[in-house]
């Protein structure tokens, strides 16, 4: 509860346990988990400070001058470690602390003008930091802190969007504003190669998925379904040459709405999703094992978020509709969410075990079941929801 | 021409004309109103051909004619038509004789004339078409010249146009980049403008916060505060532990240990990535000096660079392949060597592919070639080759073939019986065998029931000899006792041992009754042990038993004669159902008693043969 600057917790396993944190007035921006699961980090107001409270201890400690940017804070993947990015005196530095009792590990600077993200690699040796989009610049420290390497692809024009790392650590994917995305490979540091996003396909190894509608018409025009109920689409093969829906940006508003928005890696490092945000409805998908691109899934909205399930390749995009869809290297399946009303999907988190996903709306949130029938099928036999 | 003219005849007028006609196209007289009639004038020749040679002489200018012909032919070289004049006064006599022969020289000229004036002809028409074909080319060729000036002269507008947009290009171009440039520059100068507006800003920011959070640190004292129901235990299950010098060392050691692991792995996969590479090049490299070396003799012969490098590298090989042990180092000059001998073999084999492909375009054009020679060789070699296997198999089938046949043949000679029985002579055999066997049993059968015969009859007479015997010891005994009885009442013992002695005796004469009659049967080859089973229930009966053990010695032996010879018979007849039942073992059967114990074997043991029956 951010406009009142508490925070509360519950606990799953004990109903009865509870736990109330009051910022009073400082205020509350942000707050977030420790990676043991027993610390609370809180974000000030005007980012004075972070608070890190310990569930166990009930001690607290506070980290000074935090940065308010994008991606200011990066648990390792093994929870041993948190980077932090900070600024002082207009220059920005990254802290990385021991989570299992706060200590500040590394003090370092960085050669960025304005730091806008750090993102630690999964196998917690190295940290991406990246620049202001006013300028590309991708620098990688060690763990230790001394820079292994600095990416610049080209100056004067808008850089760097988005940042992911593959879950093998071998791949470093920047999305830039140019709407191209570049891998960057872990030995040398040097780009391997780029993937650009033009709006007409015409690689015929291309599998271009297109959602349609597939509501039965009355004889007046009108859907024969009732108004209240979204129509039920699905998944059409359209033949190569394609050519996407384009979004012109203005240009002379911030934040413009151009250049390779998101990015993700599938768990076994094989494919890479990406959005082209002047391309609002497509998801690419590209095959990293062969550096092409794979398929593209055109929906009828704007692809809000997308994520991979954690345990094996298959992507789950939501496009602010009411419908979920999925796709794996077997097929695709465009799913209607069940409900009362109307519920609009905008963002979506898969479960651990990538048995469940949970669809977040506004004010509720649905969970899903995944229930395969035979392993090899890859894809949803029945769907529960609970609201 | 002119002498035409003085010899006005108006007779002439007319068939003048037609001489003219033959002379008129070649001769261009001067323009005379005669001679145009004569041109102009188209008679037929046929018509007037004597009119014609009758219109220049006639009757009466004979004289006149002639004379102009002499000037006329005179005036051409010809000899005179008239004859040597003796005198002036006298009139010339016309020479026959030169008059035929001018006039046959006349004809001749008259067709060498033709025929020039034909090859005149001709040559005029022929250089007239020349002319027009010359003419048309002419202007066919000044067509192509205008065309071809103007093509060029557009060409050349067309370049001078390009060239312009070129250079039109290239200034914008230049103004393009002078432009980037600009704006990079003002680029730069905005953004360290707006750095510095922003490090200013971003300081009074800084300053505010200070303000504010010093502000809010001293509010929020009391107020700020964390409830919780219970602790939630540590991650570990640890206490919090105080932060000091040796925790930050133990972090930084932990941290270190894990990028040198990391850096570990790496180094790992890398050096098996390098090692597989490098196999695989060394790999190439032997397949690659393999697919040289037929081609040794050819670099020999011919005196090629490359090709010494080749052999100088094929004996270094032998060389270097004995130190592979040192391809798995990673160190700079093996990585070298290897890569260097890789990239020489490359190219070795390459220049070899492309004298290949030479040769083979030449084959193509001259037909034969040396490596059509070797390969040809080969082929014909691997074609006797199979040539020769071939042949071989070939008889190998022939000679089987032809046993096959003398199988065959020797099948189809015998005849049905034959091969029936031949199909069954191991039957046969068994057969015969077991006839054999079935004629010797019934022989022992026979034996074996003639010896009983005699058995029982000698068991008879035994029999009754034993009885009589006996009442003589019973006459005696009572004698005796007769006797004795007038002694001692002492001797009551004795008459019980005698009752004893007697029972027993009774029992010795049943058991000595059953004995002979046991006796021609046969035993096994335990028979020692049935006699000396029998010598051991002999003694039971001293007294009267020694005859019986005389006669039972006898009878032994004869039985034991004749049981000598049966086991002896028995032995090679294993078929047959009743000779394995004839074998007995007589110490399978429990003893109880040393005396009785013979005997009840010997009765279990025959009754499991014996037809007639013992009691």
């Amino acid at each position: 509860m951010y406009k009142r600057g508490l925070v509360q917790v519950w606990s799953l396993e004990q109903p009865e346990w509870h736990c109330r944190i009051d910022e009073g007035s400082a205020g509350l921006v942000a707050s977030c988990w420790s990676p043991d699961g027993r610390h609370i980090l809180n974000t000030t107001e005007f980012h004075l400070r972070i608070t890190v409270w310990s569930l166990c201890t009930k001690s607290v400690s506070y980290i000074k001058y935090p940065k308010a940017c994008q991606q200011g804070i990066s648990f390792s993947r093994d929870g041993r470690y948190l980077a932090l990015a900070e600024r002082r005196d207009c220059k920005d530095y990254v802290s990385i602390f021991v989570c299992s009792d706060w200590q500040l590990l590394r003090h370092f600077d960085t050669d960025t003008q304005d730091l806008a993200g750090i993102e630690w690699a999964p196998n917690g040796c190295v940290l991406a930091v990246w620049d202001t989009c006013l300028e590309y610049k991708v620098l990688l420290y060690s763990l230790d802190g001394r820079q292994l390497a600095a990416y610049c692809a080209y100056e004067w024009s808008l850089g760097v969007k988005s940042v992911a790392w593959s879950p093998s650590s071998q791949f470093l994917a920047v999305g830039s504003y140019d709407g191209k995305v570049r891998i960057l490979n872990h030995v040398t540091w040097k780009m391997l190669t780029e993937f650009a996003h033009p709006a007409a396909i015409s690689d015929p190894r291309v599998v271009v998925y297109k959602e349609a509608e597939k509501s039965p018409r009355g004889a007046l025009g009108r859907p024969a379904c009732p108004s209240f109920r979204a129509a039920e689409s699905k998944y059409e093969i359209a033949a190569v040459p394609v050519s996407l829906q384009t979004l012109k940006p203005a240009a002379d508003r911030a934040n413009p709405k151009i250049g390779v928005g998101l990015l993700a890696f599938s768990p076994d490092s094989y494919f890479l999703a990406t959005r082209n945000d002047n391309v609002p409805n497509a998801v690419w998908v590209w095959d990293m094992q062969k550096l092409r691109l794979f398929v593209v899934l055109e929906q009828l909205g704007p692809v809000r978020s997308f994520q991979w399930d954690p345990q094996r390749p298959r992507l789950a995009i939501c496009s602010g509709g009411s419908k979920v869809y999925l796709w794996s290297p077997a097929g695709c399946v465009s799913v209607q969410v069940p409900g009362e009303g109307d519920f609009q999907v905008l963002s979506l988190c898969w479960h651990v075990t990538g048995a469940s996903l949970a669809l977040l709306s506004k004010d509720h949130f649905c969970l899903c079941f995944l229930e395969t029938e035979d392993e090899a099928d890859g894809a949803i036999g029945q769907l529960g929801a609970h609201t | 021409m002119g002498d035409w003219m003085t010899v006005t005849d108006p007779g002439l007028s007319s068939e003048s004309k037609n001489i003219s006609q033959y002379t008129s196209e070649t001769k261009m007289s001067p323009s005379s109103l005669y001679l145009q009639k004569v041109l102009c004038s188209s008679i037929p020749l046929s018509k007037n051909v004597h009119s014609f040679f009758s219109a220049f002489c006639t009757e009466e200018n004979i004289e006149q004619s002639i004379s102009y012909l002499d000037q006329e032919l005179t005036t051409f070289g010809f000899p005179s038509l008239y004859e040597e004049s003796k005198g002036k006064e006298t009139k010339r006599e016309l020479n026959i004789v030169a008059v035929l022969n001018c006039m046959n020289e006349l004809l001749i000229r008259q067709r060498k004339n033709l025929l020039a004036q034909e090859n005149v002809e001709t040559q005029n028409l022929k250089l007239g078409s020349d002319m027009d074909h010359l003419q048309s080319c002419y202007a066919k060729l000044k067509e192509q010249l205008e065309t071809s000036r103007r093509e060029m002269i557009g060409l050349q507008e067309r370049d001078r146009q390009l060239q312009c947009k070129n250079r039109n290009l290239h200034q914008l171009l230049k103004n393009e980049k002078d432009e980037v440039q600009k704006l990079q520059n003002i680029i730069a100068s905005r953004a360290t403008q707006y750095n510095h507006d922003m490090k200013r800003k971003e300081r009074e920011y800084n300053k505010l916060k200070e303000r504010l959070h010093q502000l809010v640190m001293n509010k929020k004292d009391k107020r700020i505060a964390m409830e919780v129901l219970n602790y939630v235990g540590r991650a570990d299950g640890k206490r919090g532990s105080w932060r000091t010098d040796k925790s930050e060392a133990r972090n930084e050691d932990e941290m270190y240990k894990i990028l040198l692991n990391d850096y570990e792995y790496r180094q790992k996969q890398i050096l098996m990535e390098n090692a597989e590479l490098k196999k695989v090049l060394q790999q190439m490299k032997k397949e690659m000096i393999s697919l040289l070396s037929p081609q040794k003799q050819k670099p020999i012969e011919k005196a090629d660079d490359s090709t010494g490098t080749g052999i100088s590298d094929v004996e270094e090989d032998p060389g270097e392949l004995s130190r592979e042990s040192i391809w798995d180092l990673s160190c700079e000059t093996v990585r070298e060597q290897l890569t260097n001998s890789i990239r020489k073999q490359w190219r070795i084999l390459k220049s070899h592919v492309e004298k290949l492909d030479n040769q083979v375009s030449k084959v193509h054009l001259e037909g034969f070639n040396d490596e059509d020679v070797i390969s040809r060789q080969d082929h014909e070699e691997e074609t006797e080759k199979l040539e020769l296997e071939i042949q071989q198999c070939k008889e190998m089938i022939k000679t089987q073939q032809q046993l096959l046949q003398v199988n065959q043949q020797l099948a189809t000679t015998c005849d049905d019986d034959t091969t029936s029985l031949l199909q069954d002579c191991y039957l046969l055999e068994e057969k015969e065998r077991l006839k054999e066997e079935w004629s010797l049993f019934k022989e022992q059968k026979k034996n074996f029931e003639k010896e009983r015969r005699s058995f029982t009859e000698a068991a008879i007479r035994l029999g009754l000899e034993r009885k009589a015997f006996e009442e003589e010891r019973a006459s005696w005994l009572k004698q005796q006792f007769l006797n004795m009885t007038t002694f001692d009442h002492q001797n009551s013992e004795n008459v019980r041992l005698f009752s004893a002695f007697s029972g027993s005796s009774d029992r010795d004469n049943l058991t000595v009754h059953s004995r002979p009659r046991q006796k021609p049967y046969r035993v096994s080859n335990g028979s020692p042990i049935c006699t000396s089973k029998l010598t051991k229930s002999l003694p039971a009966s001293p007294s009267t038993s020694d005859f019986c053990q005389t006669r039972s010695c006898v009878s032994e032996h004869s039985s034991i004669s004749v049981l000598n010879m049966t086991p002896e018979e028995t032995r090679p007849n294993q078929v047959g159902g009743e000779c394995a039942n004839q074998k007995w073992s007589v110490a399978s059967r429990p003893a109880s008693q040393d005396g009785c114990c013979s005997e009840c074997s010997w009765t279990s043991t025959n009754s499991h043969v014996e037809k007639d029956g013992l009691p």
